[in-house]
């Protein structure tokens, strides 16, 4: 497949969106559905082909000297801000990350539109209403997360973050009728659109200095010569720190919005109101992954910046950590997912951000690990975490309920979406060989470079996660005995259902095994990796520990949880209240933004401007009523005053007269 | 006569027919007074599609004279007063876009009640002053059409509006009106110094710029004069507050017209006469006016956040996007000027459609108070989804106008060296957020959730003639977001004279 | 004789107290035309010609006048001037 074709892998869903949006509904449900499918398999193929195409063809430029080049496929002026420089254009720019995302989306993409065909469909198998809508956001969504991994500019990339945004927040929102889903889908796009006000600002710094948005233009080839205005830029300081610094740092708070580090994370959990398909495909494999991504397009001009760098790492270690820690209490099981989604993507992040430390420049031996290691751990996490999520979707689907009070003991009723949810389990832990193993492996192994304080913490918040995943798993699938409630026991759902969760199991089970060094790395040359084993064997330990600290506390009904949960209640309830940042954020937007800020200028706005007004008009009535009686039509009354005018008159000119 | 050979003259003939067919017309003959209204609606659209291709035809055949289509016919010999044309970019869009807000309105109004003759009078006479305005380039012509749209914004207002009418009505016409009696004086002052000494006096603008003679001392008065008195109808912080409580009492066609067209004739003549003819004042006064736009914008938005009143919440957001234009057009560069004229556009027409969907939803539920509604969405999806379409363009969305214009105007006023500029441009950006704030809070409250009161149950989808005006705009809105390109071409060479102008002084 | 007239002229509510009154101003007018007249410029006979044609147009506003006020008082029983405001706007 010439790589030239990769724009249809954007238009098929982006014509879907319309035609399903517009057309589908006035179509049966059903047809729609199909129809969407069928679209997103035909995308699947062709960016399947596409992105063997670029990594194991030849002939179009893929690989010059054993180093992968970076190949612009299309290349539209769109929009152009000076005549010659600061053009936004649309195109494609295909290199291992972009190829390696065409994969990742399509397969999560079609995987949740085949299981969505189930899942938006009651019991009997008739889609429920909005079915139309809900594939046309779905096609939306594929293709602004499409084209946001192919763009050529950074610009572009703000673009599609935006359109991810939106569809994210119709999503959502897709339960409008409902005040959760309603205040979720708010709440979400308000927070990442924060964060994009800072990514914007970012933006208009950096393409200041470097008077050009194209990744290539600034990075060169392959990131190897970053240009001269970005390196000179940097010896400008504002406030203490280089500007490109701050254009960074600001670039990167925009992914962190869409990636739900910490403090921006609050977003995420409540996204879960959406349907749970919806938080497969958006909210654990792919939007969330955007601000990783971000950082990861940008990485040859962090590399230069190590202060932004450093931040990068602060923040993702602590929100690894962070999130880790919540989702240990939660009882919700799609929100302890959600925020075992933000500690996993806070290890990319971290991992991203260590790999400077040993990257080429530098000259390490394991150059740009931490990159590689990101972007597989990425890989690998958008299978086994929507594979996760769906199985989840499918509890939801046969319960009814998203509190595990209302699941236990669900191995017997549903024993092929317990294994597949095991397996995923495994995978998220790290248990060999199971994906997660080799991808969070490597991450630890570039931690342990950078200083083996960073080591040690994400080596425990491993644990963390082996041991809450767990939990989730013990409690939702065994603890106790299920109380059947009403005529439907739970049952393993139809194949458009439990296909998905097969092919994904499969994908978890074998995706470490591919040779991810050899395909991505951050510079398009191939990366040896081995197994580092002391590492290797550390962290399965400690994922050990954690799966058997879990099969403790949770695997049959004890009281061991609820007395550790009073002995450390307020520890446990802070954490099950998720550490209080959503009171925070109330606090911020009701009692400072709008009681603080907006209530005031209105109040302003009616009382001293328009009061101002108001008396300006008032004054000028009142002096009109007042020497209004003068005229009132009364003879006499004029007389007199002709007679007093006069005789004053008189009077002054006479004394002018006399004395002057 | 060799004015009638000029078609530009056709854009106020076509109206002024319309009032002499609509004239003729009987009060109640509903269907002949529809039919003249949309026949001369639709002559304006094609006359503008035509000129906007004449126009991009001149441009591409070399034609490099900074005014097309220039014609001169004198007016009144004394002092000069001539009846100008010409029209550039700038102009040319906006006729194009005034005459889609015609054209749009006309539907909007389909079913105005009472007096639809005399409505639809008004109306066409408002639109006469609004082309008149933008085709002239004769100063007192310019100022005579200007005040031929404003006036029957009063009776507009006055009969047809609805709620504290009077009031608004007649806080709008004498804002306005204090307005041109600024303007007034600002261009009295220009015409006396329009020509150093021996040379005739001149109204007409390019011979002013040409002639470069007002005094630097004298700039200082009038730039302010000539600024503050667009200024008032462009919203300007602090005079803005005519146009929420006009927006709110007016017909929903005149909503339409007011923000869609009316409101940019204030950043048009701010950029055409005040920053065009005193580049030099502009140079040395502009910080003053952008941190008012500057407070505008922020104060604008922030306001909306709390208002309940859905064409409140509107009519602030209005001060805030119009704050922006001014904003951009005192960044003195290019590409800000570019994104205001992009966001007079993006504003006139997304406001247009905000207030035709208010107008149908108003006209159906009988209130306008966003807590007494809520879950429209399930009863009225197509009005529902054009309402979600006009807050995204609102908010800024990719591939809708909004985004394209408030991006050309950050990325060119950021190209500004000075620290006090980026600032406040940075200060402005924030606005995207806020404007994400209260354009959701509104969806959520009006379209989601459950519906609020059990006999809005009841009530009808859009009709044809409704669709057709929203539809028409929709379109009009995503054509701008995805082919930005096509207009930046059209607008952007118009703002060499200015900017060489504006440096020329530095 | 004037300051009488003017004093009766603003005073009076009757039509045709006033009207006298307005007689009395115009007379004293006269008078002074033809006194100022005989004494300053004794040659010249303007002020004379003057008192003769405004005693001529007197008569006849006089004879237009008491025909309004008596169908006004037919009208309204009443030449009072503060109580005939049917005009009035």
């Amino acid at each position: 497949m010439p790589l030239s074709s990769t724009i249809y892998v954007l238009a098929i869903p982006f014509f879907m969106f319309l035609f399903l949006g517009l057309v589908g509904t006035k179509m049966p449900r059903k047809i729609t559905g199909v129809i969407g499918v069928l679209g997103m398999a035909v995308t699947t193929i062709w960016a399947y082909a596409i992105a063997f195409t670029y990594f194991f063809g030849n002939g179009e430029g893929q690989m010059l000297d054993g180093v992968r080049q970076q190949i612009v496929t299309t290349d539209w002026t769109w929009l152009s801000f000076y005549a010659d420089k600061l053009v936004v254009r649309l195109g494609v720019l295909l290199d291992p990350i972009s190829a390696m995302m065409l994969i990742v989306i399509s397969t999560v993409s079609f995987m949740v539109h085949l299981y969505s065909l189930g899942y938006m469909s009651d019991h009997d198998g008739n889609p429920e209403k909005g079915f139309q809508r809900y594939y046309a956001d779905l096609a939306l969504f594929t293709f602004s997360m499409l084209g946001l991994v192919v763009s050529t500019n950074i610009f572009q990339m703000f673009i599609f973050f935006e359109m991810v945004g939106v569809s994210s927040y119709l999503l959502i929102g897709f339960y409008y009728g409902q005040q959760p889903a309603n205040h979720a889908s708010k709440k979400a796009f308000i927070v990442t659109r924060l964060a994009d006000l800072f990514f914007l600002i970012g933006i208009l710094i950096l393409s200041f200095y470097t008077e050009t948005f194209d990744f290539k233009e600034i990075m060169g080839a392959n990131g190897h010569d970053v240009c001269n205005a970005f390196t000179s830029a940097q010896g400008l300081t504002f406030m203490g720190c280089s500007v490109t610094g701050w254009a960074l740092t600001f670039i990167f708070i925009g992914g962190a919005g869409k990636s739900a580090m910490y403090p921006l994370h609050i977003w995420l959990p409540d996204a879960m109101e959406g349907p749970t398909p919806v938080s497969a495909l958006i909210h654990a494999a792919t939007m969330v992954v955007a601000g990783v991504f971000l950082v990861a397009r940008m990485f040859p001009l962090y590399v230069l910046e190590q202060g932004a760098m450093d931040i990068i790492c602060v923040v993702g270690a602590f929100t690894a950590f962070y999130a880790a820690a919540v989702a240990c209490t939660q009882s919700d099981i799609k929100r302890a997912l959600a925020f075992s989604t933000i500690s996993q993507i806070a290890f990319m992040m971290t991992s991203l951000a260590v790999s400077s430390a040993n990257s080429k420049l530098i000259g390490g031996h394991e150059a740009g690990l931490g990159y590689m290691a990101s972007m597989f751990h990425l890989f690998t996490h958008a299978m086994f975490k929507a594979l996760l999520f769906l199985c989840t979707g499918a509890i939801i689907h046969a319960v009814h309920s998203n509190e595990n009070s209302k699941m236990h003991g669900l191995h017997k009723f549903m024993p092929i979406t317990s294994i597949a949810f095991l397996i995923g389990c495994l995978a998220i832990a790290g248990i060999p060989p199971f994906a997660g193993f080799f991808s969070k492996d490597e991450i630890l192994v570039a931690c342990y470079e950078k200083g083996i304080g960073w080591g040690l913490w994400m080596s425990m918040v491993a644990g963390m996660t082996a041991f809450y995943m767990f939990r989730i798993y013990y409690l939702i699938f065994f603890w106790k005995k299920h109380e059947v409630h009403g005529e439907h026991a739970p049952k393993d759902q139809p194949w458009t259902m439990t296909v998905p969760l097969i092919v994904l199991a499969l994908i978890s089970c074998v995706a470490g095994f591919v040779p991810f060094g050899k395909l991505v790395t951050w510079d398009g040359v191939q990366l040896e990796t081995h197994l580092n084993l002391p590492v290797a064997g550390a962290s399965v330990g400690i994922a050990l520990i954690g799966i058997g600290l879990a099969t403790v506390m949770y695997w049959k009904e004890n009281p061991l949880p609820d007395k550790l949960a009073t002995m450390f209640k307020g520890l446990w309830t802070a954490s099950y209240r998720r550490f209080y940042m959503d009171e925070l954020y109330q606090f911020i937007t009701h009692k400072i933004i709008f009681q603080g800020i907006s209530k005031p200028i209105a109040w302003f706005d009616r009382t001293i401007i328009d009061g101002f007004f108001n008396l300006l008009g008032n004054v000028t009535n009142s002096a009109s009523f007042g020497i209004r009686k003068m005229q009132s039509g009364n003879v006499q009354g004029y007389v007199s005053y002709y007679i007093i005018g006069a005789v004053l008159l008189a009077a002054i000119t006479g004394v002018v007269i006399l004395f002057f | 006569m060799e004015i009638f050979s000029n078609m530009l003259i056709y854009f106020v003939i076509i109206p002024v027919l319309t009032l002499v067919g609509l004239a003729l017309t009987k009060n109640k003959g509903i269907d002949a007074i529809r039919a003249v209204a949309v026949t001369g609606a639709t002559a304006l659209v094609a006359l503008a599609i035509y000129l906007v291709v004449y126009f991009l035809h001149a441009r591409a055949a070399g034609d490099t004279s900074d005014m097309l289509l220039q014609t001169s016919v004198t007016w009144y010999e004394p002092l000069n007063i001539k009846l100008a044309l010409g029209v550039d970019g700038v102009s040319v869009v906006m006729i194009l876009l005034s005459a889609f807000i015609v054209f749009a309105g006309v539907f909007a109004s389909w079913k105005m009640d009472p007096l639809p003759k005399q409505f639809f009078l008004w109306f066409f006479l408002l639109s006469t002053g609004v082309f008149g305005f933008f085709i002239s380039i004769d100063m007192f012509t310019m100022f005579m059409f200007y005040e031929v749209a404003l006036i029957p914004m009063y009776l507009l207002i006055g009969v047809w509006g609805s709620g504290n009418k009077n009031y608004s009505a007649m806080k709008l016409t004498l804002m306005l009106m204090g307005g041109s009696a600024f303007l007034m004086l600002g261009l009295i002052g220009i015409y006396f110094h329009s020509a150093s000494d021996g040379q005739s006096l001149t109204m007409n603008i390019l011979e002013i710029a040409k002639n470069d003679a007002i005094p630097h001392q004298w700039q200082y008065y009038l730039f302010p004069l000539t600024f503050v008195g667009f200024g008032v109808l462009g919203a300007m912080f602090p005079f803005h507050t005519w146009s929420p409580d006009g927006h709110a009492s007016a017909p929903t066609a005149v909503s339409m017209l007011h923000a869609g067209v009316l409101m940019k004739l204030g950043g048009y003549g701010c950029f055409r006469i005040a920053i065009f003819l005193m580049p030099f004042a502009a140079q040395q006064l502009g910080w003053i006016f952008l941190t008012l736009t500057g407070i505008s914008i922020v104060y604008g938005a922030f306001s909306a956040c709390v208002q309940t009143d859905l064409k409140y919440i509107n009519a602030n957001s209005s001060v805030s996007h119009c704050g922006m234009v001014l904003f951009a057009i005192l960044m003195f560069n290019k590409t800000a000027m570019t994104g205001a004229v992009l966001q007079m556009l993006s504003h006139g027409l997304m406001t247009a459609l905000f207030f035709a969907l208010i107008g149908m939803i108003y006209g159906r539920t009988h209130t306008r108070d966003i807590r007494d509604m809520g879950g429209l969405m399930h009863i009225m999806p197509y009005l529902g989804v054009g309402y979600v379409i006009a807050g995204f363009a609102s908010l800024g969305l990719p591939g809708l106008s909004g985004f394209v214009a408030e991006m050309t105007i950050f990325v060119g006023s950021f190209e500004h060296q000075d620290m006090f500029r980026r600032v406040l441009t940075i200060a402005a950006t924030t606005s995207i957020v806020i404007t994400a704030v209260y354009i959701l809070r509104v969806v959520g409250k009006l379209l989601y959730g459950a519906v609020q009161d059990e006999h809005h149950r009841t009530l009808t989808d859009a009709d044809a003639t409704e669709r057709i005006s929203t539809a028409t705009l929709i379109l009009a809105v995503a054509i701008i977001g995805c082919f930005p390109n096509f207009f930046i071409d059209i607008i952007r060479d118009s703002f060499t004279p200015v900017v060489k102008a504006l440096t020329s002084v530095m | 004789m004037f300051g009488c007239g003017l004093y009766g002229f603003i005073t009076r509510k009757n039509m045709i107290a006033m009207l006298i009154s307005l007689e009395l101003m115009l007379n004293s007018v006269d008078i002074n035309f033809v006194v100022f007249n005989r004494y300053l410029f004794p040659a010249q006979h303007e002020g004379m010609f003057f008192a003769l044609f405004a005693i001529a147009i007197a008569a006849a506003e006089t004879a237009v006048a008491i025909a309004i006020i008596i169908n006004v008082y037919r009208l309204a029983k009443n030449v009072d001037i503060n109580q005939i405001t049917k005009l009035k706007f």
